[in-house]
């Protein structure tokens, strides 16, 4: 049985406050555009986090893991085909 | 006969229904996209209108719980039965802490006459009226889930108490705290893009 230490659950925690504290300053530098994909990319590296530490998604072997990336594959054909339309409209 | 218990395929349930979610609010985060690329001012506008310090609040209240439900699983998993029932009461806590900052925030967004179909929103900018639009569509499906997943806590709350929950059988909880570390993972998402936005 896989057992996450106290330790390492409380490590995570501060990694995630304190990715929450740089997403809130990285919000007041203006860098254009760029402050959304920055933005998102905090936010996916703390989701990253809770996956791995707080859900054990590697515990469960690569079934999870794939099915899990196959959603977000799915999500983002979704966000990429809206996209694709959106942006060719006359 | 004792029944055989497949805790790898109800852990796998679970997630299947994860995935379901992911789409659902997946959809919500296409259309705020496609209206952020469409009416950026007005959402930068609307960004700036909501208050950082309850989001961010909400975001470290929500981060300490999902850490108190692990936290929860270790004692469970180290038969330490009292750590786990206080782990599990503080992140009931901590959903009844985030709903008690939503009921300010969105009542203070009311009383400004914001919300939708309100005048100020139905006659304004159109970009500020789905911005709103969409922060109560998603916050409220958002809280919604809070509900549901405090409701989840309080069950394994007591099925460890009964000691139904124990360290050879707490798929229950396992499960319990997936789909409450979901709701964590759906707000790291909508507290950058609703409060942030510069």
């Amino acid at each position: 049985m896989h057992i996450a230490s106290y330790g390492r659950l409380l490590g995570i925690l501060v990694a995630l406050v304190a990715l929450t504290g740089v997403t809130v300053a990285a919000s007041y530098v203006d860098l254009g555009a760029f402050n959304v994909w920055v933005a998102l990319a905090i936010a996916s590296t703390k989701a990253s986090l809770v996956l791995i530490f707080f859900m054990h998604i590697g515990v469960e072997g690569r079934l999870v893991v794939l099915s899990f990336l196959g959603t977000i594959f799915f999500l983002s054909i979704m966000i990429g085909f809206t996209f694709w339309d959106v942006a060719f409209r006359g | 006969m004792r029944r055989a218990a497949d805790h790898q395929g109800t852990r796998l349930g679970m997630w299947l229904f994860l995935y379901t979610e992911i789409v659902l609010f997946g959809g919500l985060f296409v259309l705020y996209a496609v209206y952020l690329s469409t009416y950026s001012s007005d959402f930068i506008e609307g960004g700036k209108s909501l208050s950082r310090l309850f989001g961010a609040a909400n975001t470290l209240i929500l981060l300490i719980s999902s850490f108190a439900v692990a936290a929860s699983i270790t004692a469970v998993q180290k038969t330490q039965k009292k750590r786990s029932l206080l782990c599990l009461a503080v992140a009931i806590c901590c959903g009844l802490l985030f709903l008690m900052n939503k009921y300010f925030e969105w009542g203070h967004k009311i009383h400004a006459d914001i919300y939708p179909g309100s005048e100020t929103l139905a006659y304004g900018a159109p970009g500020r009226n789905i911005f709103f639009g969409l922060y109560y569509v998603m916050t409220g499906l958002h809280g919604l889930h809070i509900v549901i997943g405090m409701t989840l806590l309080s069950v394994a709350l007591v099925l460890t108490a009964r000691e139904r929950v124990t360290a050879e059988n707490h798929v229950l909880l396992e499960n319990v705290g997936l789909y409450w570390h979901l709701v964590d993972l759906i707000w790291i998402f909508i507290f950058p893009l609703f409060y942030l936005v510069l």
